[in-house]
């Protein structure tokens, strides 16, 4: 008896050892070591895969390897560069006139109606192995009239057991366009192409008609077959042509052609999961994405993983031969003209906690990982020189840090509507430079981000057209420049200016009333607390009382759409690398409380807004940076925001990862990447070797704290006896 | 008995509407459909036309829970949010989550991992816990008994999220015995289970042993136990033969009551270690604010609490046949 334990644990032992091989914390299947896959973590299910919907970074994640829209981005060259994907070549607009007359390339953005663009495909591209493609042996597919009693035997897609696939053709493209205005699909961007793509409006409401028709007859979800409806936008040209309507000039739309909102949909997919109880089974093609691309979704449990796999007909691409000059020198040529993609699987785990996803990139278990601010010292440390580097306990086991500063903006707006801080005279501006000089936002980026994120001297971050760096790039409200660096203007200034403002000592000077402000925020953790502590006290630098408002995110929005939030913090990453998409946001008709825009401040400036619309369709040139470098400097005396700062992501890579340039707009990053997992095997069982002392060790503490009371009881049973 | 079941069974149906009304209530008193648009749209460019379009098509364009402007009062109460959102649970038909997945189909898949998790720990915890306190019972007034209760006590006293960080932390990365997190299915989900089964059968020992300690101590004050010892029998004998049976009345009433805490109440565990259960799914769908699948766990939760609760009453008769069910 006394040995049970033991035996249990060996016989424990000997299970888990049997169950995975020399690493027994192993959260992968033994039969996977050696294999070209690649690790990853999700903590955030994905809702939409339907490249119509699908919009958050932790959805394109999945669908930019999956789908193929026309136009992809460069992987090593920057600025961010548009080249072909889906596409033969990038199309070179077209403008015609109100009657439909070509006008020249350089033709006044007054002048030009239309814009055309015409869109030639790649020849010989083919979809994904699909049961929607199959066909019997008469050529009907397989698939697309499904009885009851079929779909009762059919549970996950694998349950079909034929698949197909065909060439990829430009109808469609057509067909995912003419999706966007499906009125049981919830496109984010129908408003927006509304706007731009002819006729898209009026086929929205006509295929609206058409849902509520089959609503009144009983068959709300009956499939809607778009071919039947033309969209006067979009024309296919033949097999391999397309062209794209739009009203005016919009340069931008290339960039969206880059994004899986525009890549194509076959008509038989949407065919196929449209027949009747597909959805109950939740076989939807939000939820199986069907693509041309390097990646196809073989494994789709978001509550637990989700698993890409290699697409057997991807039609080939090559590695970049060329890219910025440190390039090469860093490795990242080294597979070049190398055929795409290198990695066979992807398998991405469910992680919502961040400690045990932190643990198990250290026990080599994912390949990479973000930076939590509670493990940042255990992984980074600065340099003599400032540079970020990984710790030597990290250098040690290879890890590799790479960085790279978003696309994003994170600043504190005022609400231009309210009477205290809002409005263009000079007294609320002034105060507003005040406050943009007070809040030092070097010291909150070193307190509460660990250093990672740069003050922002204006909206638009570094990395796109318009952006200036070094002392042409320093906003003169608030820096100086000492001939080194941009140097914060001292508090005296701010309190010279507040003074002006009318708000001497942050007193009133017309009622005598302290000055207090109202920030609304959501952020209400214990984290939080100490960042809303410190803001205060910036705010006290100046004599300026900041009441901290603090609600949830809903109510905040609400806030922010009716205008009664007076200052607010909110943030913004770039849809594309344009300055457009940066400068909207203060765009006057974009106001959040009269138009429900993005622009939350409500600011309005005539003079911005007139640069505005000169601005937005020009192409990158120095004519247009000068007219950036003018509104640029209206914002910075105007000062709606604190421009606050943009972060710097930092990631962590194991030595056996191969290819990793950071890109902050394009996802499609997959098929670039590789592994050697002949190192990553030799690596994760040296460093994960079972130890199994703990365990006896623990054992015998328990028999021995068990002893006595055994004994104990020996005796008393004895003593009863007697 | 079966009148009294069926009897319990039409009462537990007032108390459902109320629950779910009261669901209902507290959602929408934090949340409008409005806000759950949004949260479902995203932040960036969600136009009204988009909001009232997804409003519409998931019904929630209806007024919450009276229809002023319907002409009859039937309609004035059917033809609102309320109703339409809640007749068809009671029929088991949860209907569609937000991202339009099948809800009775989620639960249904989520359901063998939490009950995966939840079952080791309840039959495995009950064995030990019992064990544990008899133990303790047998060597009431001694050292053991002391240091045990003391051990009890600070075990209780400390919060699970502290078992689960320090399970992971020794078990999994230190002494590299486990995976830290994740699950599999068929017999591998063993190696995935054994720490969080673990961590949750030693997180609820303290209190569990102690409050079993005291319901025997009880029992062996009692003048049948006296009775037994005047008799000669063993200590054993009375503590296994006489104690422990009389004690299971109060253990089964906590135990069968436990139930539905054991199928929430791996909330903590399940985010942690990975495992894809209803825990998690109750707390994913409260961060993205989908009230069907909030509505319709708390409404399954309550079916499940009632189910238990009459289990614990039949189960009276089974160990006292004194008690019966009229």
């Amino acid at each position: 008896m006394s040995d049970l334990p033991s035996r249990a644990a060996l016989i424990a032992i000997a299970f888990l050892a049997g169950c995975s091989g020399a690493s027994w914390n192993n959260p992968y299947p033994a039969s996977d070591a050696g294999k070209n896959i690649l690790y990853s973590s999700f903590a955030e299910r994905p809702k939409h895969l339907d490249p119509v919907q699908s919009y958050s970074s932790n959805e394109i994640t999945f669908t930019a390897q999956i789908y193929e829209p026309p136009l992809q981005y460069h992987y090593l060259k920057r600025p961010y560069t548009l080249i072909p994907s889906a596409a033969e070549r990038v199309p070179v607009p077209r403008y015609y006139d109100a009657r439909n007359r070509l006008l020249p390339e350089n033709a006044p953005a007054r002048d030009i109606a239309y814009t055309v663009y015409e869109i030639p495909i790649k020849r010989g591209v083919r979809y994904q192995p699909h049961p929607a493609f199959a066909r019997d042996a008469g050529g009907q597919f397989r698939y697309h009239h499904l009885s009851a009693e079929e779909l009762a035997k059919v549970h996950v897609l694998k349950d079909f057991e034929a698949t197909g696939t065909r060439e990829l053709k430009a109808r469609d493209f057509e067909y995912q366009i003419k999706r966007l205005a499906h009125p049981r699909l919830h496109s984010p961007i129908l408003g927006l192409m509304t706007d731009y793509i002819v006729g898209l409006k009026e086929y929205a409401a006509q295929l609206k008609a058409v849902n509520d028709e089959l609503a009144k007859n009983g068959t709300p979800d009956a499939w809607i077959d778009l071919t039947r409806y033309p969209l006067a936008g979009v024309e296919v040209i033949d097999d391999h042509t397309y062209r794209i309507k739009l009203k005016g000039q919009y340069p931008q739309f290339l960039y969206w052609l880059a994004m899986p909102f525009f890549a194509p949909v076959p008509v038989e997919v949407d065919r196929f999961f449209g027949q009747p109880g597909m959805a109950k089974k939740n076989l939807t093609l939000d939820w199986w994405p069907v693509g041309t691309g390097p990646y196809m979704l073989i494994e789709n449990n978001p509550n637990s993983r989700m698993v890409l796999a290699r697409n057997p007909y991807f039609h080939g691409e090559t590695y970049p031969t060329e890219g910025e000059p440190d390039d090469r020198a860093a490795g990242l040529l080294e597979d070049a003209a190398r055929p795409l993609p290198f990695i066979d699987q992807a398998v991405f785990s469910f992680e919502k906690e961040g400690i045990p996803r932190w643990n198990k990139f250290l026990q080599g278990y994912y390949d990479a990982s973000g930076i939590g601010s509670d493990t940042f010292d255990q992984a980074v440390q600065f340099s003599a020189q400032g540079d970020a580097v990984v710790t030597e306990k990290m250098e040690k086991q290879g890890i590799r840090l790479s960085t790279a500063v978003a696309v994003s903006t994170f600043y504190m707006g005022f609400n231009m509507l309210d009477p205290v801080v809002g409005g263009l005279d000079e007294r609320a501006r002034k105060l507003r430079q005040a406050i943009s000089i007070a809040v030092d936002y070097e010291e909150f980026i070193s307190i509460f981000h660990n250093g990672r994120g740069i003050p922002a001297h204006g909206p638009i971050a570094p990395g796109i057209f318009g952006y200036r760096d070094g002392p042409s790039g320093i906003n003169p409200v608030v820096y100086e420049w000492d001939g080194q660096a941009p140097r914060r203007k001292s508090i005296e200034v701010a309190k010279k200016l507040l003074a002006e403002a009318g708000y001497p000592n942050g007193v009133s000077a017309r009622t005598g009333e302290p000055l207090v402000l109202n920030f609304d925020v959501t952020a209400r953790s214990a984290e939080a607390k100490s960042m809303l502590d410190w803001m205060q006290r910036q705010f006290e630098k100046i004599n300026i009382q900041l009441r901290v408002r603090p609600t949830d995110y809903n109510r905040f929005q609400d806030k922010i759409r009716k205008g009664n939030a007076q200052i607010y913090e909110w943030g913004w990453h770039a849809d594309y690398p344009d300055p457009e998409n940066f400068l909207f946001l203060l765009h006057g008709p974009q106001s959040k409380v009269k138009s429900q825009g993005e622009n939350a401040s409500n600011y309005v400036n005539p003079e911005f807004d007139r640069l505005f619309e000169q601005m937005k369709n020009m192409p990158n040139s120095p004519e247009r940076q000068r007219i950036i470098d003018r509104m640029i400097e209206i914002l910075r005396q105007d000062a709606p925001w604190l421009w606050g700062f943009h972060p710097k992501d930092y990631t962590l890579f194991h030595a056996w990862v191969k290819n990793i340039k950071p890109n902050k707009i394009a996802y499609n990053t997959l098929k670039y990447q590789r592994i050697d997992a002949a190192q990553r095997d030799e690596k994760r069982s040296a460093w994960n070797r079972p130890i199994l002392w703990p365990t006896g060790l623990a054992l015998m503490v328990l028999v021995a704290f068990a002893w006595p009371a055994v004994v104990s009881y020996r005796r008393r049973e004895r003593g009863a006896a007697r | 008995m079966l009148a009294y079941v069926v009897r319990r069974v039409l009462y537990a149906i007032p108390i459902l509407i109320g629950v779910n009304l009261f669901t209902f209530a507290l959602f929408f008193l934090v949340n409008t459909p409005d806000d759950m648009a949004r949260m479902h749209l995203g932040i960036k460019r969600v136009t009204p036309e988009a909001i009232a379009k997804w409003k519409e098509e998931r019904g929630y364009d209806k007024p919450l829970l009276f229809n002023t402007g319907a002409p009859m009062l039937k309609e004035k109460l059917t033809q609102t949010i309320f109703f339409e959102k809640s007749l068809r649970m009671f029929a088991f038909d949860f209907g569609r989550a937000d991202d339009g997945r099948d809800i009775g189909r989620e639960i249904r898949a989520r359901m063998v991992p939490s009950l995966a998790l939840a079952l080791p720990v309840f039959m495995v915890g009950l064995l030990i816990y019992i064990t544990f306190a008899l133990g303790f019972a047998f060597f009431r007034a001694t050292y053991i008994d002391f240091w045990g209760v003391v051990a009890c006590v600070a075990a209780m006293s400390i919060s699970s999220m502290f078992y689960i960080i320090g399970g992971q932390y020794l078990v999994s990365k230190l002494w590299h015995l486990v995976p830290i997190s994740g699950f599999s299915g068929g017999l591998d989900a063993v190696r995935f289970l054994l720490l969080p089964a673990a961590v949750g059968v030693i997180a609820g020992f303290g209190g569990a042993t102690r409050l079993y300690r005291t319901f025997f101590l009880e029992e062996i004050s009692k003048d049948y136990v006296r009775t037994a010892r005047a008799k000669g029998l063993s200590e054993t004998a009375v503590l296994f033969r006489h104690v422990l049976k009389n004690a299971m009345i109060p253990i089964l009433t906590g135990v069968v009551a436990a139930i539905p805490l054991l199928f929430i109440g791996s909330l903590v565990s399940e985010s942690f270690f990975g495992i894809p259960g209803l825990g998690s799914y109750v707390v994913d769908a409260i961060n993205s604010q989908d009230f069907a699948i909030v509505r319709s766990m708390v409404f399954l939760g309550s079916v499940l609490y009632i189910v238990g609760l009459l289990l614990t009453d039949i189960s009276y008769t089974a160990v006292d046949p004194r008690v019966r069910l009229e």
